[in-house]
């Protein structure tokens, strides 16, 4: 095979490889987007928690950029709750409680999440506190 | 081959008086079904005067319970199709 010849070949490879890593990249981001690594920073180490209205809350004293991080997805929590409240014949209220029974069932040890009584408590390896409404 | 159509008829007899019951309860405010109701016999029935008030509030505790335990299901699809904001 000449030079130029396998060089055309590679770089036709090179190119397929790469146009499928783009879609790769593309079509994941489009369906299932993983947490941004500030918000699963955040959550990790106790900054932010779920509270039981299905709602990202701030615990204690954070600095801007965490708060702005927690109100940004709580934004986009509210306007999911809206449309699949709808879908479902419930009220915001109804289904964004749902969503936070389900979510501080799968908060992960060292999280913190809101107990029935208010104050903040870090999920521990047992079953968190919870709602007596919760299903 | 009788005997299965004769159980039949009775279930069906049962569900009937029940829903009757049920529907003449509430009746305290509506006079004319009572005075219709007296020559065949369910007078018995419309001496009980429960209070509306009651009942709503009950049947809406029953109902926003019901909706959380209906939601559940979908609630957990939400957070696999939206893992970012979860």
């Amino acid at each position: 095979m000449p030079t130029s010849m396998r060089t055309n070949a590679t770089n036709f490879a090179k190119a397929g490889l790469l146009g499928l890593t783009a879609l790769s990249f593309a079509m994941p981001t489009a369906a299932m987007a993983q947490r941004d690594p500030a918000y699963a920073a955040a959550r990790a180490n106790g900054a932010i928690g779920e509270k039981m209205d299905g709602y990202l809350g701030v615990v204690g004293n954070q600095d801007a950029s965490i708060r702005k991080l927690v109100a940004d997805l709580n934004i986009k929590r509210r306007a999911n709750y809206t449309q699949r409240a709808q879908s479902q014949n419930a009220t915001i209220e109804e289904y964004a409680f749902t969503q936070g029974c389900v979510l501080i069932n799968r908060t992960q040890p060292g999280e913190k999440y809101q107990a029935p009584g208010g104050n903040w408590q870090t999920r521990g390896a047992g079953a968190p506190q919870r709602d007596p409404r919760c299903p | 081959m009788n005997s299965p159509k004769l159980t039949a008829c009775f279930r069906f007899a049962k569900t009937c008086s029940r829903q009757g019951g049920l529907h003449t309860r509430p009746r305290g405010a509506v006079r004319w079904p009572v005075l219709m109701a007296i020559p065949l016999g369910l007078g018995g029935c419309i001496q009980v005067n429960a209070p509306d008030e009651a009942i709503v509030i009950e049947l809406n505790i029953n109902i926003r319970q019901e909706v959380i335990y209906q939601l559940a299901a979908d609630v957990r699809d939400n957070i696999d199709e939206n893992p970012d904001i979860f």
